[in-house]
């Protein structure tokens, strides 16, 4: 008997070894192409809003340096309307925490909000200071020149003022300078990046947490969930703590841009979840196509639907959420709800039918 | 009836049978310990988490600090005593008792396969695996050739409770009509070789794959039972439970421990071989009384057979008592638990809890990462008892921080087996209010998908 048992695991173990040697090249013509996702999502979307946000970035920069130049209200209407074209555009980047932006913390470079101010006030007077320690995570970026060109003082006189003849006037330049040069620096590193990344990330379609695929789709939901619902509506309405924060809004300064910029993100969402070229109306594979290879198609009609739903109900809010939240938080709290509802689809149906693992700790399971 | 059952308890059978098993169970219940204690689960599952989820009753049971790694030790030490039979009737215990508590400590953890180790670590306290071929036997210089055939029945009977409950749970139109929750979790697999590109995306794959795991868990019992099919029923578990281990790498250490486990099905004689192989290697070992039969003393055995008659019955009505609750099993899970029921449903939820003061109707939302590890948010937000204590938790936290009028209400969401996301807990419902009990937990909201689940 002992005899039997060995030849039945030998046997089995032949069976198992040639099953698993069988039929190498079968062609998987029903199966879904993450690979072509991944192509789609680099080549049509992350590496051409990437290079748009190069120039626009470039054009910042380059109106950062007229103006420390020579600072005068022409110059800062330009640099201002720089700004506010990059920002928009930014609106485009921040959801794509993979590879370099992920290994560098890119966003926390660029867009960390609300900022503190008595940070970028001190780093001015003292001159002396680390942009690229975390400390000042929340003193750069996007949000410290919407101080610097919008509240830094009342009125733009008073703003002119503060880059001629205040005192302090040359270490304020310095910091628009250092701050534009920090934002450009760290895009340039992500942007080259993608040349030698592309190829690893599109061949990175397997199953695993630390897989592109697997990345991505958190980073979406992550994004959405926090980037976009959390950080633009849901922080300022005050849904997270006792009272309403409307100073917490994006673009805080400038006043009349959070909903814009809130738009532009949830519409940078949307044509990703459908696989849509950036700056084109072209649609390839995107998540939507996965959802309906999976026989989904309820599902993706409900993302969709709710997306649309969120987006009309932005819509409706006051072009500056800081007056919304003041005024009627009800309304800006509606508008949360709504994307929030989305948060559910995405989380919570999306991840079980792409039966993607969102454990970090891992340990064993039996459902 | 009695004059059956008097017969069958004083019949007899080869000790080697449960010495191997004890020897396998010791050794595979180590190679557990070591791998939990290696992955670094002792850290992250019980010393990192602020809290801990509780079972109902033993709210007592929690990590020590750590200590809960000198508990780990004990438990790994006391198998390698129940492996090589020193002390046999102490270390199962100790045993049984360390690998409880541990169980005990957080519920987030539960898997069936640790449940069924305490269990029959509690039925091998009574068996006397140390009969021969172990330290114990050495040391009192005799051996006993045969026992009471029914404590090798008893390790053959619950693993057949085991796998024919497992199979009985799977008879119902999302395993076999849906092929739920198959459909999703295969297909994901497109990365394994070869299948995964083809069989695991197709869809009479999922099908055959549901079906034939419910016919073998059902047959699986029997297959090993009777001797004609003994063998054919050894392959399928070998086939049946490396093909989980591969697929479902996340079932752990289960699949080994079945495989084992089935073992104690091999004719006795297999076993006697296998023992006499060691015995042989083992120089020291002989010069041992042999004794044909071990036999319980009277009074012991008295005690004994009841508890052993209770134990099973507990583990013949337990799997059903999901009967006494009204709503969905899969939903609301009442009832659920220590039933075999494995690998069944994929659920994904979601609860954000809302903290309101009753008087201001001021709130917030908490975020759950302030509390739990991702683990624990992620099991808590499907199960209502976890989201229960998990609410009280809060409430209490909160009113330690000076909140006032303190109500918790929760928005929650929960998707099962490819169905679309529906509220899971009434959101007006304060759960700071709520009490943990066996009964229906009226604040679920109930199963209302269209596509309703029939079956056991």
């Amino acid at each position: 008997m002992l005899k039997k048992i060995s030849i039945i695991l030998v046997a089995v173990s032949i069976i198992y070894a040639c099953t698993s040697s069988e039929g190498e090249d079968t062609t998987s013509a029903d199966n879904f192409d993450r690979g072509a996702m991944l192509i789609n999502i680099a080549d049509n979307i992350i590496i051409p809003a990437h290079q748009d946000f190069t120039n626009k970035l470039a054009a910042l920069k380059g109106a950062g340096v007229n103006f420390t130049e020579n600072p005068n209200q022409s110059n800062l209407d330009a640099l201002r309307t720089s700004w506010y074209n990059a920002y928009k555009n930014w609106q485009h980047i921040e959801i794509f925490d993979i590879g370099k932006a992920e290994e560098l913390q890119y966003k926390f470079f660029m867009n960390i909000y609300p900022l503190t101010v008595a940070d970028v006030e001190s780093n001015i007077s003292s001159g002396n200071y680390d942009l690229n320690s975390s400390n000042n995570h929340d003193a750069q970026g996007f949000p410290a020149l919407d101080y610097l060109l919008y509240g830094v003082a009342d009125s733009d006189a008073e703003i002119l003022a503060k880059y001629t003849t205040d005192l302090n006037s040359s270490n304020y330049k310095k910091y628009i300078t250092d701050v534009l040069n920090q934002m450009d620096t760290k895009t340039q590193e992500v942007v080259s990046s993608w040349s030698s990344y592309r190829s690893e990330f599109v061949a990175s379609t397997s199953n695993t947490a630390t897989s592109a695929v697997n990345k991505i789709v958190n980073d979406f939901i992550f994004y959405y969930e926090k980037g976009l619902r959390a950080n633009k509506v849901g922080i300022p309405a005050g849904i997270f703590s006792d009272n309403k924060l409307p100073e917490k809004v994006e673009a805080f300064y400038r006043k009349d841009i959070s909903k814009e910029l809130t738009l532009e993100a949830l519409n940078s969402v949307i044509d990703y979840f459908n696989g849509k070229s950036y700056g084109s109306s072209t649609s390839r594979t995107g998540f939507s196509d996965y959802l309906l290879y999976l026989e989904r198609q309820d599902l993706n009609e409900s993302i969709v639907n709710q997306f649309n739903e969120a987006k009309i109900k932005i819509n409706s809010l006051n072009n500056n959420f800081f007056n919304q939240v003041d005024d009627n938080n009800t309304e800006m709290i509606r508008a949360y709800d709504e994307l929030q509802k989305a948060v559910v689809l995405l989380k919570v149906d999306m991840l079980q039918a792409f039966s993607i693992n969102i454990d970090y700790v891992d340990g064993d399971g039996d459902g | 009836m009695v004059k059956i059952l008097t017969t069958y308890l004083h019949k007899q059978t080869k000790t080697a049978s449960l010495a191997v098993f004890r020897l396998l169970f010791g050794f595979m219940m180590f190679l557990s310990i070591i791998r939990f204690w290696s992955k670094g689960w002792i850290d992250s599952l019980y010393i990192q988490p602020k809290f801990h989820f509780t079972y109902y009753g033993f709210h007592w049971v929690k990590p020590l600090d750590n200590y809960t790694y000198l508990l780990f030790f004990i438990c790994g030490l006391s198998s390698i005593f129940i492996a090589v039979g020193y002390k046999y009737r102490l270390a199962i215990i100790t045993f049984f008792l360390s690998f409880t508590y541990i169980e005990l400590m957080d519920k987030t953890t539960y898997l069936n396969h640790y449940y069924f180790v305490s269990i029959l670590s509690f039925l091998l306290i009574f068996l006397p695996a140390n009969a021969t071929f172990s330290v114990d036997s050495y040391l009192r210089k005799r051996e006993f050739l045969k026992i009471p055939k029914w404590s090798i029945d008893s390790i053959k009977l619950l693993l057949g409770i085991v796998y024919f409950h497992a199979g009985l749970a799977k008879l119902n139109s999302d395993w076999l009509f849906r092929a739920q929750p198959l459909r999703i979790w295969l297909p994901s697999k497109y990365d394994f070789p070869v299948i995964g590109n083809t069989f695991l995306q197709q869809e009479w794959f999922h099908y055959a794959m549901s079906w034939g795991g419910a016919i073998y868990d059902l047959s699986i019992p029997f297959l090993l039972f009777y001797k004609k099919t003994r063998t054919l029923g050894f392959l399928l578990v070998l086939f049946f439970h490396l093909s989980t281990s591969v697929l479902f790498p996340s079932i752990g250490m289960f699949p080994f421990i079945m495989i084992v486990s089935t073992l104690v099905f091999l004719d006795e004689n297999i076993h006697v071989k296998f023992l006499n192989f060691f015995k042989a290697k083992i120089k020291f070992y002989k010069n041992l009384q042999i004794i044909d039969s071990f036999k319980y003393p009277k009074a012991s055995k008295s005690i004994i057979l009841p508890i052993i008659g209770v134990f099973f019955l507990i583990q013949f009505i337990l799997p059903w008592r999901y009967l006494l609750y009204a709503d969905e099993l899969f939903w609301t899970e009442e009832g659920y638990k220590y039933s075999w029921r494995v690998l069944l449903t994929e659920k994904t939820g979601y609860a954000s809890f809302k903290i309101v003061d009753a008087k201001t109707k001021k709130f917030f939302y908490v975020d759950n990462t302030d509390f739990l590890t991702s683990i624990q948010e992620k099991q808590m937000s499907y199960r209502p008892e976890f989201i229960l204590e998990y609410a009280h938790y809060l409430g209490d936290h909160f009113k330690s921080q000076g909140h006032k009028n303190i109500q918790v209400y929760v928005d929650s969401f929960v998707a099962l087996n490819g169905r679309l996301s529906a509220t899971f807990i009434n959101p007006k419902v304060d759960l700071y209010q709520e009490k943990e009990s066996f009964k229906h937990k009226d604040w679920i909201v109930p199963f209302s998908s269209a596509i309703k689940i029939k079956g056991i």
